[in-house]
């Protein structure tokens, strides 16, 4: 008799690191194929549609960098919280914390023609909100012993639910013929485009410079080492003389802030005010981005932007086929199980293994 | 073959085939054990023993090979198949309840449901049979690591075993339990019941068991009856060679203290485990001070009180060449000099899955000059990997493995080159060769001996009494907590060591 058995592996071949992941989307494709038949489409247009079309033109392009911002911003953080055992789900609350402290600023001094100094402060504004917010979970983790997968995803509730009240009642726009937004945010409060008629603004070049510096943060500092080793090995981490509390703070506070950041930079860039809908649940969608990535800055740009295709993607075949979001829920939550079902390759080997006979 | 051909063998293994990943752990190796044996199974660590009596007691699945019980071959599925036929085993590790009493702890045992009050009855008359005294209504965490084996040798014991298998037993017994066991397997044979007994301590082996089958790297490689060799043509057997006798300087050193430690009481992390007790020790320049003491009596408490991973109540508890460290945390400690290497190695010595150079960062990114500015040296990290690499013969295929795919031994020369060679004014090292094939072993004692001799103070914490002797210039004993006067070497001897860890003198 034969069966399969999982051996694990004494070292991770190189070539697999790289080859999970793809394994991953050549999987998700493969199910979307199936899902598509059972819709009744052609599967082949519906591809064409979802995965070529967004990238087929400039327009497409710019969609793509515009999505994938906010996803790439704050799958960053998540991974240097991820590689350090902080399993924080709540990025899409500390996103909508960052949007509404740094748009508290732009609908404060609407009308007054703030100076200069007002974008700065928005953008700091939106970084500490998240941050902030981010460190509820890692207080309660740290000081009672409260399980922060459940904090910060119960805390995504409270900010939507902030930010619902906020522009129904204080913040709302009282020219908006009583749609539940703010103003739009003046011209002072808005992040610059990079090129006239586009959509693409300052907050792309920021996202490369975030990953830039988290690539090296993570390759080349202690500080670096010291998130990567209190995740793989906490009692060692102990022996090195880290403090895995201390550091549970600082990755919060990482994450927090440029979820924050992300939040503010959508808002105040790509949305332009406040709004129940500001997010389609680009904090979640980051999580798939985090360890689509290998929880590593670069590897969750390539993912990040992967993301945002489907996305656009998504969008065009609710135009163009009628097809519903939820089919591009379904493919962003096959891909994040098909990434943490590749990754059982990397850790062990598969065999088919003959029982000894009796 | 001294053992007589008339008689059928009660279990006779052929071929066995086990393979763990690249690892061959067990290459076609026959067992034949004979009613009423005592049969020793000898092996370094990582011979490939636990591997075969895992196989013989349906733990692990052969991948070639045959078993027979008396004369019939058997396949053994599960445990529950080879306790049905008559095999018993005790393991190294225990698996017991700790706050479930020793009645429970069997019940939940045994293949068949039986009520509590009745296994109690047949667990007293059975600990009263062969000499193992047991009070069935007390809960397991009260129990010393010695009575916690009594009950999984009752345990055993009630299923009326015709085999007994015994992995390592006398690993965590003091010498005076290790006498009791003796006595216990004595009339256990003496009602016929054969006894496998897996050791690498020869002396045992030798005064025990009446046949040998010698493993090494999975294969057997001599069969004998151990009461005609001496422990030095069993250990050769065993490791291959000649054992490397150690050089020892003979003269006990007399420097300046560097190590002081004043009154040190540390409460216990969790109520089942064991603090410090009002310890105290002076540790000399030059000097090699032994703890010797059986696991689980504050071993890891006190090597976390000595390296700042859990600070002192006080500063001036503990004195490091003059200053009062006990509330610096172990990277002010290792600033001032001291080194240490932990008794796990994989996991708390170093990340299994990181590379050697990230762990050479692990103790070395406070004082080895790998970080500037909280960036890192990565060429100076590889090149102290290369370093150790070269002083300790670690052996590994690419310049830069995870530290998981280093052998054991080759893995704890890297973690004790890791300090050795640092140059530590004190290094503490807790376990240093357990587990560790005996060429690997000497070359680290050597290493521990010539830094004490080159003017360190080294502070070794191990529950290898043998290693201790050979090594230490003094040897203090733990138990529960509180350590004895240390006393040089020479005028100590076994029994009276052995004494003390038992907690009696």
């Amino acid at each position: 008799m034969r069966r399969l058995v999982l051996e694990r592996r004494a070292e991770t071949p190189w070539a697999l690191t790289l080859a999970s992941p793809l394994l991953a989307v050549g999987l998700t494709l493969v199910s979307a194929v199936l899902v598509f038949l059972a819709m009744g489409r052609d599967p082949l247009e519906a591809l064409f549609v979802y995965f070529i079309m967004p990238v087929s033109d400039a327009w497409g392009l710019q969609e793509v960098a515009v999505k994938a911002t906010p996803l790439v911003l704050i799958a960053v953080g998540l991974a240097l919280c991820y590689r350090s055992n902080n399993w924080n789900i709540g990025a899409e609350g500390q996103f909508l914390m960052g949007a509404m402290a740094g748009g508290w600023l732009a609908v404060a001094t609407h009308g007054t023609g703030a100076g200069a100094w007002l974008l700065p402060a928005m953008l700091v504004m939106g970084a500490l909100g998240g941050a902030l917010f981010a460190l509820i979970p890692a207080l309660l983790k740290t000081r009672f012993g409260a399980n922060e997968i459940l904090t910060s995803l119960m805390l995504v509730y409270v900010a939507e639910l902030l930010l619902d009240w906020l522009v129904r009642g204080p913040w709302r726009d009282p020219q908006g013929f009583n749609m539940p937004q703010t103003v739009v945010f003046a011209p002072e409060a808005t992040i610059p485009l990079l090129m006239e008629g586009g959509r693409l603004n300052l907050g792309t070049p920021i996202m490369l410079l975030v990953v830039v510096l988290a690539a090296l943060l993570v390759a080349r500092t202690l500080k670096g080492f010291e998130i990567t080793l209190v995740g793989e090995a906490p009692r060692a981490a102990r022996f090195a003389g880290f403090d895995a509390k201390r550091l549970t703070w600082t990755v919060f506070a990482i994450a927090g802030g440029l979820a924050g950041l992300a939040g503010v930079l959508e808002a105040a860039g790509t949305v332009r005010m406040l709004q129940p809908g500001l997010s389609p649940g680009y904090g979640f969608t980051a999580i798939i981005v985090a360890f689509l990535g290998r929880l590593n800055p670069v590897g969750c740009l390539v993912a990040g932007v992967f993301l945002a295709i489907t996305f656009i993607g998504g969008e065009n075949a609710q135009i163009m086929m009628q097809m519903p979001l939820d089919v591009t829920r379904v493919f962003q939550g096959l891909l994040l199980f098909y990434v943490l079902g590749c990754d059982t390759l990397l850790l062990y080997r598969v065999r088919w293994v003959r029982r000894a006979e009796a | 073959m001294t053992t007589p051909l008339l008689d059928a063998p009660l279990l006779d293994a052929t071929g066995l085939v086990k393979r763990f990943g690249a690892l061959l752990a067990n290459d076609h190796v026959d067992l034949r054990v004979m009613p009423g044996e005592a049969h020793a199974l000898l092996g370094e660590n990582g011979a490939g023993k636990s591997t075969l009596v895992k196989m013989l007691y349906g733990l692990l699945q052969p991948e070639a090979g045959h078993i027979a019980w008396e004369g019939r071959p058997i396949h053994l599925p599960e445990p529950r198949a080879a306790r049905a036929l008559g095999i018993g085993m005790v393991f190294q590790h225990f698996s017991l309840f700790d706050n479930l009493t020793v009645a429970e702890n069997v019940a939940l045992a045994l293949d068949a449901a039986e009520p509590v009050p009745r296994i109690a009855a047949r667990l007293a008359e059975v600990s009263r049979a062969y000499g193992l005294p047991l009070e069935p209504a007390r809960e397991v965490w009260r129990l010393s690591v010695g009575e916690r084996q009594r009950i999984e040798i009752v345990r055993c014991l009630m299923q009326d075993p015709r085999l007994l298998i015994l992995d390592e037993p006398t690993s965590v017994l003091t010498p005076q339990e290790a006498e009791g066991l003796f006595a216990t397997l004595d009339r256990i044979r003496a009602e016929g019941r054969a006894v496998l007994y897996i050791s690498h301590k020869l002396e045992e082996v030798r005064r025990l068991c009446e046949t040998a089958t010698i493993l090494r790297h999975g294969r057997v490689v001599a069969r004998t009856d151990p009461r005609t060799e001496t422990a030095a043509s069993l250990a050769r057997m065993m490791v291959g060679s000649e054992v490397a006798a150690l050089r020892h300087a003979a003269a006990p050193p007399e420097g300046p203290v560097r190590l002081s430690v004043r009154g040190l009481s540390v409460a216990p992390d969790d109520p089942h485990g064991v603090g410090l007790k009002d310890i105290s020790l002076d540790l000399r320049r030059g000097e090699v001070l032994g703890i010797a003491g059986v696991a689980g009596n504050g071993q890891e408490a006190l090597f976390a009180a000595l390296s700042g991973e859990v600070l002192a109540p006080r500063a001036e508890q503990i004195i490091l060449d003059g200053a009062a460290v006990g509330r610096a945390d172990i990277n002010a400690r290792r600033r001032k000099g001291a080194a240490f290497v932990p008794e796990e190695r994989l996991g708390h010595a170093a990340a299994p899955r990181l590379t050697l150079s990230d762990n050479a960062l692990v103790s070395g990114h406070a004082a080895s000059g790998m970080v500037r500015h909280g960036l890192l040296d990565r060429g100076r990290m590889l090149g102290w990997v290369d370093a150790v690499t070269r002083a300790f013969d670690v052996r590994k295929g690419p310049r830069d493995p995870e530290a998981r795919a280093l052998s054991g031994g080759n893995l704890q020369k890297f973690v004790v080159g890791r300090e050795v060679l640092r140059k530590p004014g004190l290094l503490v090292v807790s376990q240093p060769t357990w587990g560790v094939d005996a060429g690997a072993a000497g070359l680290i004692r050597q290493a521990l001996l010539d830094l004490a001799r080159a003017g360190s103070a080294v502070l070794v914490i191990s529950q290898d009494l043998d290693e201790l002797l050979e090594m230490a210039d003094r040897i203090a004993v733990l138990f529960h907590g509180t350590l004895s006067p240390a006393e040089p070497v020479a005028g100590l001897t076994r029994e009276a060591i052995g004494l003390r860890m038992g907690g009696a003198a």
